[in-house]
């Protein structure tokens, strides 16, 4: 045994892995995305970046099925796309175990909403298990699995942000080989048509009632005594900020949080003064424990939007007494997060953005374009949606074609293609600019099926993107380099005028995965007329020093896309001035 | 050092900009705690969280560590990779805090567009709230070793210069993080700011 330092992410890997696991199957998404990187390190794994979670999770089923222990991970909104399997996968049972993880994100730090993916839990009829830190993580994932052989039946992991991206000491032990459990062919027995299914269903609720009766006795479920009358109930990192709160409350501490065990949990409120439950975002428990006929607080005190930290809980249950900061925040000019310099998605809508189309944007680093000063999406909802939103609202406008969507690569590959079928075979007018930077850039630069290489590193087929939407009927494809923006919006602006759907592939990679420089640009204060031109593209690179517009030439890759926005011919390449004797 | 020093609670702050190296100087931290002995939780921030955005960083060392994150007014450093970015994080400071803040300057958009001023009085307003305030030429010292890249690691020494964790539990979690050059490199800039801030700091506390 080996005390390291680890994130939730990497010990839940490490659990997993030790508990034998074969398979892993996963689409990137904040905060979830180092677990499958980092189990991926195991030779044993065979790990990979599925298209989807749908197919992620389809994926692991099989594999599951055909009797190796499999993990399938995503972040919260992953599973709303991999709900279908989900809900059907408790009625099918398992063969070897299948764990999925979910990892919420609560105030939002890198997603679209804050869904409470606990009551996927409910819904599905899946055991439920959340660890508080690093160390459960590794040790609640190892246990998951053999609760899913035990009960036969998948087993959510629910984790969120601050359990994902908090580093903490993990004991870790040795690998177990599971073996290879023999697949089970009798008739009826995986096929959900309605006859199997009213009867697995009810199977399904006597499991769940087993499950209860575990939730009731297992140890991820304790009491702490304390000294004091306070009775909290938590689970997840909201534990520890009510422990470090309130050292002196008793605690209940959930771990297996679906099905609740009712007996523990009137046990300790007889036991307690007051019982007040700590739950980040929706009173999933405190709903639960009231219609226990147990008297609790827990949202009256609590916000239900946003994660919590220390000082919410501390303010919260000691009535309003808040610890006094010295320094309120100082007021700062904002640094939100922005695409970097060269990005080729900034070069795109540079191009895009004096053409003034309606745009719908999608998931990944080019919804950072929303904000000041390039203020380019309109609408932005979730993973696929920008081409069925745009082909929608040109049908609405009765064939307004100043509609454009934009996706990228890997974001089109997720659940794109069902929209590229929409807007061909609906006859749809809208264009769609495919941002194709070679890689799935926002979570940190994961392979996809249109790199040409898998997460084991291996070469694969790369989906040839543009045949991809000429084989699914649209006809009018084109190519162009984003870092020429004038060619980009000249194609860009006779596309928007077609009436006819059209596919724009805007394709220049990611820098951050290349490394590749070329020599950084300057202003030639002398030429430069103050207009702003440059300073709109919102580029980091470019700041201001003695009043003047001036470019961080450590920070700029000299992508150009300033020089070819700048009327007054003030920009270029240091270099090239300094060859011509103008510096 | 001695053990019920050891067990007595450092509260880290790591404030910089996306894409600045922010997490490796957190893990960089966290791993020296933990090898001199202390239970340690490190928060962190990844996705779109991280492009180029304000990032902080929350490092947790002491004998039992719960929450992952400090509470307000509870920061007893607060490191600064940016110029700036210590002042984002001045309700974690008070008179019994540290802030080490670096020379970096990297203009917010708002600045860069002129419609804001870029706040030159970092230091001084830090000041106002902080019990002491350490300015360090990261980036000039850096650019002596040689590369200006490494400009978090001379942060790093001179908070190294004022915690109580040995200059070998730095030195072996440097060499298990990286080697060949980028660990020589690293590890000179470390030591020059570890050097810098040796005999202006109050001792260890």
């Amino acid at each position: 045994m080996k005390k390291v330092l680890l994130t939730g992410n990497e010990a839940v890997a490490r659990g997993a892995w030790e508990a034998g696991v074969e398979f892993a199957a996963a689409y990137p998404g904040t905060p979830s995305t180092e677990i499958t990187e980092t189990i991926a390190q195991y030779q044993e794994v065979k790990a990979e970046w599925a298209p989807n979670e749908k197919v992620a999770l389809e994926s692991a089923i099989g594999a599951a099925l055909g009797g190796v222990r499999a993990l399938a991970c995503m972040k919260h909104v992953g599973l709303n796309v991999a709900a279908d399997p989900f809900c059907t996968l408790s009625y099918v049972g398992v063969n070897a175990g299948i764990v999925l993880l979910c990892a919420d994100d609560p105030s939002m730090h890198s997603s679209q909403n804050e869904q409470d993916n606990r009551f996927y839990a409910r819904m599905a009829k899946v055991p439920m298990i959340e660890p508080s830190d690093s160390g459960e993580a590794y040790g609640f994932v190892k246990l998951a699995f053999r609760l899913s052989e035990r009960f036969h039946t998948p087993v959510l992991l629910r984790v969120t942000t601050r359990v994902c991206h908090t580093r903490g000491l993990v004991k870790t032990g040795k690998r177990v080989e599971t073996g290879r459990k023999k697949f089970d062919k009798r008739r009826h027995l995986h096929v959900m048509a309605p006859d199997v299914a009213r009867e697995r269903h009810r199977l399904l609720a006597r499991r769940m009632e087993r499950l209860m009766e575990y939730s009731e006795t297992t140890p991820l479920n304790r009491i702490e005594r304390g000294a004091s009358a306070m009775g909290i109930i938590a689970s997840g990192v909201a534990y520890h900020y009510a422990r470090e709160v309130l050292p002196g409350a008793s605690f209940l501490r959930l771990g297996f949080t679906h099905p609740l065990p009712e007996r523990l949990v009137g046990r300790f409120a007889r036991s307690v003064g007051e019982v007040v439950i700590v739950e980040e975002l929706e009173p999933y428990l405190e709903d639960a424990v009231r219609a226990m006929g147990v008297k609790a607080r827990g949202k009256s005190l609590l916000p239900r939007t946003g994660e919590l930290t220390p000082d919410v809980v501390r303010e919260a249950l000691s009535r309003g007494r808040r610890r006094r900061a010295r320094g309120a925040a100082a007021k700062l000019p904002a640094r939100p997060p922005n695409m970097c310099p060269g990005c080729p998605h900034r070069a795109f809508f540079a191009a895009a953005k004096p053409l003034k189309p309606v745009v719908f944007g999608d998931i990944g680093c080019y919804t950072l374009a929303y904000q000041p000063p390039l203020n380019m999406l309109d609408v932005n909802i979730c993973m696929g949606a920008s081409i069925g939103m745009s082909f929608g609202f040109s049908k609405a406008g009765g064939g307004n074609a100043d509609c454009l969507g934009v996706i990228g690569d890997s974001t089109l590959l997720h659940s794109g293609l069902a929209g590229v079928m929409e807007m061909a075979y609906n006859r749809g007018v809208n264009t769609l600019a495919i941002l194709d930077n070679g890689t799935t850039a926002m979570t940190g630069g994961q392979d996809h099926p249109g790199t040409g290489r898998t997460l084991k590193g291996e070469t694969a087929p790369a989906v040839d993107i543009e045949g991809v939407c000429r084989a699914l009927g649209v006809k009018r494809v084109f190519t162009v380099n984003p870092f020429d923006v004038m060619e980009t919006r000249r194609v860009l602006r006779r596309e928007l005028k077609a009436r006819e759907a059209s596919v724009i592939v805007s394709r220049a990679p990611c820098p951050l995965m290349t490394g590749e420089r070329a020599g950084a640009m300057s202003v030639d204060a002398g030429l430069c007329t103050d207009c702003g031109a440059c300073v709109r593209i919102n580029c980091p690179a470019i700041g201001r020093s003695g009043g003047k517009v001036s470019i961080n030439e450590s920070l700029c890759i000299g992508c150009s896309v300033c020089s070819q926005v700048c009327g007054a011919g003030a920009i270029s390449r240091t270099s090239d001035r300094k060859n011509s004797g103008k510096v | 050092m001695e053990n019920n020093e050891k067990k007595s609670k450092i509260d880290t702050i790591i404030a910089g900009v996306g894409g600045l190296g922010n997490i490796l100087a957190a893990k960089i931290v966290s791993h020296a705690f933990a090898a001199a002995g202390y239970d340690v939780k490190q928060s962190e921030v990844h996705g779109m969280a991280q492009r180029g955005g304000a990032v902080s960083s929350h490092v947790r060392a002491g004998a039992r560590v719960h929450s992952p994150l400090i509470s307000l007014g509870g920061a007893d450093f607060i490191l600064s990779l940016e110029k700036m970015e210590a002042l984002r994080y001045l309700e974690y400071a008070s008179s019994r805090t540290v802030a080490i803040i670096g020379d970096l300057r990297i203009d917010p958009p708002s600045v860069a567009s002129g419609s804001e001023e870029y706040p030159d009085d970092a230091a001084e307003r830090a000041g106002r709230v902080a019990g002491e305030v350490v300015e360090v030429a990261a980036c000039r010292i850096a650019r002596e070793i040689g590369s200006e890249r490494v400009f978090n690691s001379v942060l790093l020494g001179a908070l190294a210069a004022r915690v109580p964790v040995p200059l070998s539990a730095w030195e072996g979690t440097y060499a298990g993080l990286m080697s060949g050059a980028a660990l020589e490199t690293n590890l000179a800039a470390f030591r020059a700011g570890f050097d810098n801030q040796r005999f202006r700091a109050t001792g260890c506390r």
